[in-house]
């Protein structure tokens, strides 16, 4: 694959060990400089427009099938918008509970997945080890424990969620103004009994993801890292929520940008660019303006601008988290992970806490209002911040929908994490390798993209890298295994 | 003797019916011990390099791509599973068969509110797929051996196929199995 008088095309294709379809397209020059690197999502499926027409009432169930890795993120999503549709502003405090406690159960158990069955094998065999053992497998096959916490942690976040939504992918709790269970003593009793467990692995893989970052600082620092803003909901008092509450944007030095920003006036503070190269669209803020205004969203942001979080475990971690950086915020991507454990252990405080209350028991179940036209809805996913949008007609029918998935906002800045890689890795050297484009896609995975999400405009995500000369021409199709 | 192998692929779906597929919990661990997974987005296998016993496949075809992965996946399996209602009849994405292409995109890149598109242009470039006017369900692009249906198919679905598969038994799944959502 050299490429003396012609530039080169590099394809990742499909990116693996990510949720969804994507593809990384790298271009170097004569002396195998990366002159660009993108990361593209190539499918489509134009959700927002063939949902219209549809009643109202079947946006949580119909919507959720964007994603079946965090389809309770959707599934709730879509309802707290349909719950301002029935002009519901407040829930009961069992309906309010309920929805809460599937969604603890949702970040745990797509924390649990994305940590240990995608993005450990990187952490524990070594961006270059064989890609044969480099997966879920090996896991299973070299680290037997690991594996079974792993899996065993999965179990117990799609349990919560079973209980809480009757099924573990795609379930129907959520609905309009409220929540069609409650929470019986006897479902209650069975998660109660392994969280004990489930809080000292949490515990645990705080510590891994933790000892990683540090023991492999002087790499971890600078890999596929920059500085961006961070955006997310954030509680009245400045405490992580991920439920519900006010957006707010911080700058790449903590300042603020915008604070408690009302869920309905979204639209005043983001807009999303289009570019003709990737269905998937270039969140910015308004203010700051398209070229300037892309901002990160998920766990990493998040530990970035709350304030505290208020179980205290998490709250522990967090603060030494944050001695990392001296209280600042923290940009490094690979550090994603260690964040993403933080939330992991909150989650399971959280359960914890929830399934002591008595509310979850209640047979008040759901709250009406007066209808209106329009409704928003703000949650935060997994992945970050996510928005859905609904206008519904006199006839219940849904006349316009807007969504924001999490991994949209992080397009940027995954983009931005690719080309920083390929410089790194890939820039002037003379043969591409797999290692070097695996370590492309491991700068990817450290943000958990949900390709799937992405794709709602709807586009999918599988990886592969080509390598194109100067002159536009295919040299090299790095495709692995 | 060699393990048989499975491939999984995720086309124009939600990935869910993968996530019902590690819902087995711990049966993975003895699913591994039987088989061994070839092509999948759990492993970097990115291209066929044996042959495989069993392919599974999510979602149906949206795009020109998705038929070229079908067609190999057909061409690579000695038995292909048509895995949720996506693959099997189109599901969701199949929703938008009913509204012209070119709606659907000028919604989600020039109508929508938070668009931001001053030049007016609809993502085309040579490195996205061309869309098909209709999203196919995969037997409508290659012969399928068997078809389990559910949005996804529960997990003790995925696992009694499977089993029956690979010890080269029926695959007579009971009626609670069987079930559209
Ligand atoms: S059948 Fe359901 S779970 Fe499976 S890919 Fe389609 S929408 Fe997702």
């Amino acid at each position: 694959m050299s490429a003396t008088n012609t530039s080169t095309r590099v394809v990742i294709e499909p990116v693996t060990r990510v949720e969804g379809h994507g593809k990384v397209t790298i271009l170097l020059d004569e002396a195998n400089r990366v002159t660009q690197a993108r990361l593209h999502i190539v499918e489509f499926r134009g959700f927002e427009r063939f949902i219209c027409g549809r009643p109202y009432w079947e946006m949580p169930v119909a919507v959720q099938r964007l994603c079946g890795i965090c389809p309770v993120s959707h599934h709730l999503c879509a309802a707290k918008a349909i719950d301002k549709i029935v002009g519901v502003d407040q829930l009961t405090p069992t309906g309010e509970k309920m929805r809460r406690l599937m969604h603890y159960g949702q970040i745990f158990q797509s924390h649990s997945l994305h940590f240990f069955h995608l993005a450990s094998p990187d952490l524990l065999f070594g961006f270059d080890a064989d890609p044969a053992i480099r997966n879920v497998v090996g896991i299973i096959q070299q680290h037997r424990d690991l594996a079974v916490q792993a899996v065993l942690m999965r179990k117990y976040g799609q349990e919560v969620i079973k209980a809480t939504a009757g099924k573990k992918v795609h379930g129907t709790g959520a609905i309009p103004g409220g929540i069609n269970k409650n929470l019986s003593t006897a479902e209650r009793d069975a998660l109660l009994a392994d969280a004990p467990q489930m809080l000292a692995w949490a515990r645990s893989a705080v510590e891994i993801a933790k000892n990683y970052t540090l023991e492999n600082l002087e790499k971890v620092k600078d890999f596929g890292s920059f500085e961006s803003t961070s955006l997310s909901i954030i509680r009245d008092d400045g405490a992580m929520d991920l439920y519900n509450g006010g957006l707010r944007a911080v700058d790449k030095d903590g300042g603020t940008i915008f604070d408690h920003v009302p869920n309905d006036r979204y639209l005043d503070y983001i807009a999303e660019q289009v570019k003709d190269w990737s269905y998937m669209k270039f969140p910015f803020i308004r203010s700051i303006g398209p070229d300037d205004g892309w901002y990160r969203v998920g766990p990493l942001a998040r530990l970035n601008t709350c304030d505290f979080i208020d179980t205290p475990e998490a709250e522990e971690a967090r603060r030494e988290f944050k001695s990392l950086t001296n209280g600042r915020p923290n940009h490094m991507t690979m550090a994603f992970h260690w964040a993403r454990m933080i939330e992991t252990l909150h989650s399971i405080e959280k359960i914890i806490d929830l399934l002591h209350d008595r509310d979850l028991q209640g047979t008040d179940l759901v709250a009406r209002g007066q209808r209106r036209r329009e409704g928003v809805g703000i949650i935060e996913a997994p992945r970050g911040t996510l928005f859905h949008h609904y206008r519904v007609d006199e006839h219940d029918l849904v006349t316009m929908c807007n969504l924001i998935v999490s991994t949209t906002s992080n397009n940027e800045p995954m983009n931005r994490s690719v080309r920083r890689v390929a410089e790194q890795y890939i820039s002037g050297r003379p043969q591409v390798t797999e290692p070097m484009l695996n370590a492309v896609e491991v700068a990817i995975r450290a943000y958990d993209p949900c390709l799937s999400c992405a794709t709602h405009a709807l586009g999918q995500m599988p990886l592969e890298i080509e390598l194109i000369g100067p002159d536009g021409g295919l040299i090299d199709r790095g495709s692995k295994g | 003797m060699s393990k048989p192998k499975v491939a999984t692929c995720s086309l124009a779906g939600c990935f869910g019916c993968h996530m019902s597929l590690l819902d087995i919990d711990e049966r993975i661990l003895e699913l591994v011990d039987l088989i061994e997974f070839h092509k999948t987005p759990l492993t970097d296998i990115k291209r066929f390099t044996a042959r495989c016993a069993v392919g599974l496949v999510e979602g149906g075809c949206a795009n020109e791509e998705n038929v070229e992965v079908l067609r190999t996946f057909r061409r690579h399996c000695d038995v292909l599973i048509s895995l949720g209602d996506c693959a099997t009849m189109g599901g969701i994405p199949a929703l938008r068969n009913f509204v012209p292409l070119e709606d659907c995109l000028r919604e989600a890149y020039l109508a929508g509110p938070s668009v931001y598109n001053p030049g007016g242009d609809v993502p085309n470039d040579i490195e996205l797929p061309l869309l098909l006017d209709k999203v196919r369900p995969c037997h409508e692009v290659v012969k399928i051996d068997y078809f389990l249906p559910g949005c996804p198919p529960s997990a003790d679905t995925i696992w009694a196929a499977l089993k029956a598969l690979l010890s080269g038994e029926p695959v007579e799944l009971p009626y609670q199995l069987i079930k559209y959502d």
